[in-house]
């Protein structure tokens, strides 16, 4: 029960983008077609995945032995920024229908405040490893869910955006449909 | 001190080994690019439009490099390109006529006959599912919502008096429009054919009058006149053959209700007689 709580506590409960307002820059910048944004939330899943085991090990091996965790901050961001362009070298060579998909998020995701924010998040909650990572994937998934359904809402928007007034059209709207939806999911708040 | 030196060392340490790993891992796991993929890639126009059967110019590129994509697959390079690649690939090519999109209606929904008033969402897809096929009397006709107008990457499309319009200079035949409609109202056809048929509506001539003033009957009469042969009924409309077709404008002006209309191509052959 305790893993069930961290993990849809993280997707729903604290939703990154729509209870903690992070990633919202990529939130409404791949939302406008369900394909690219698809690939985007597989991206940002594995990347999280990645990048949160890879501060933890960082934070509890290197920083905290020597009593330099004020720069968490700064060395999570080199971490992050060392494991994404690693994985798209290798993910190149390796796995070329992968990297295909993927391939062209990759870079974005290392600028996705979403992901330092997990990994922050993680230390200051004071989780062990499959704890983290528990809740990484969780919010992860909380992440391209949100952006799933938004794009799914867009798609109908664009379809009649004849019926929307003029100075409301594009981003204006799409900003409202977000705070409707950040709305919607505060409906979440205390199931667990 | 050690407040100063286990940062800079914890820090430095970490970016001096990030930056080892990844010089070793883009030495190691580098992918060599085929100078031939580049030198077709460079030829390509970039559209990305997709109507090669590729993802993009990226992947066509590849595959013709590679030998498994014939080199005159690219309607937006028509067989400028094609002969260029050839030469890139030391092939002879196939030359292929550009083609265009052209429309078979050319009635509005202002002067055409309308079945019932709709005010729903305005995009033919969704029109579509209601019954008769939208709001048009004439189910085959333009419903003049646009749809195909966002398929087209080039800005080829537009409505004018709610039909649709193409502007045959913009277009580059990628096809996209083609299969965004979803009424088949808009055909492709080589760029040189001198005449082409405004009117989708594969009734007989009675039930034709009935939803639309200016629709194709089927009389057959521009059948008769064509003395090329190049037309030839089928489903109650002709259909042109744009290869043998000579440009005479008989047809266009043996038609009753004007439904054959003159293309840009065909203007300078029958000028302004078919008007």
């Amino acid at each position: 029960m305790h893993w069930f709580e961290l993990f849809f506590g993280a997707m729903l409960v604290n939703n990154i983008v729509l209870a903690r307002f992070l990633g919202v820059c990529p939130f409404l910048g791949v939302s406008s077609r369900m394909g690219t944004a698809r690939g985007m939330g597989l991206a940002v899943i594995f990347v999280i995945a990645l990048a949160s085991s890879m501060t933890w090990l960082v934070y509890y091996w290197i920083l905290e032995p020597l009593g330099i965790t004020y720069l968490s901050t700064m060395a999570f961001i080199l971490v992050i920024a060392a494991v994404v362009q690693f994985v798209e070298i290798v993910m190149k060579k390796l796995w070329l229908a992968l990297y295909r998909s993927l391939g062209i998020f990759l870079p974005l995701i290392t600028t996705n405040c979403a992901v330092l924010g997990v990994a922050v998040l993680n230390v200051r909650e004071g989780f062990g490893f499959v704890e983290s990572l528990v809740h990484s994937v969780g919010t992860a998934s909380g992440f391209m869910l949100a952006l799933i359904l938004f794009a799914g809402l867009r798609e109908r928007m664009a379809e009649s955006a004849h019926d929307v007034p003029e100075a409301l059209r594009g981003l204006p709207l799409s900003l409202v449909t977000a705070g409707l939806m950040a709305l919607a999911f505060m409906g979440f708040q205390g199931i667990f | 001190m050690e407040s100063l030196l286990y940062p800079m060392i914890a820090l430095g340490g970490l970016g001096l080994a990030f930056g080892l790993l990844l010089s070793f891992a883009s030495r190691k796991f580098a992918v060599p690019v085929d100078p031939k993929v580049a030198a077709v890639r460079a030829l390509l126009p970039g559209a990305n439009c997709g109507a090669c059967g590729f993802e993009g110019c990226d992947i066509y590129a590849e595959n013709v490099a590679a030998g498994k994509a014939e080199i005159n697959r690219c309607p937006v390079g028509g067989g400028e390109l094609a002969a260029a690649l050839a030469a890139v690939m030391g092939t002879e090519a196939e030359i292929q006529e550009r083609k265009v999109a052209s429309v078979r209606c050319r009635t509005s929904c202002e002067r055409g006959i309308e079945a019932y008033i709709y005010q729903g969402i305005r995009d033919c897809r969704k029109a579509t599912v209601l019954p008769g096929g939208g709001p048009n009397a004439c189910s085959y006709s333009c419903l003049g919502f646009g749809t195909c107008i966002p398929a087209c990457a080039f800005g080829a499309l537009s409505v004018q008096d709610g039909v649709i319009v193409v502007e045959g200079r913009l277009c580059v035949g990628c096809g996209k429009c083609v299969e965004a409609c979803p009424r088949g109202v808009l055909e492709m056809i080589p760029v040189s054919q001198p005449v082409c048929l405004a009117c989708n509506n594969a009734d007989k001539g009675v039930q034709v009058r009935e939803v639309c003033p200016e629709g194709c009957i089927g009389c057959g009469l521009c059948a008769k006149v064509c003395e090329a042969k190049a037309i030839e009924m089928k489903n109650n409309l002709p259909v042109i053959d744009g290869s043998l077709c000579v440009g005479c404008g008989k047809c266009v002006e043996k038609c009753p209700v004007k439904a054959i209309v003159v293309t840009p191509a065909g203007e300078e052959k029958i000028g302004a007689r078919g008007e």
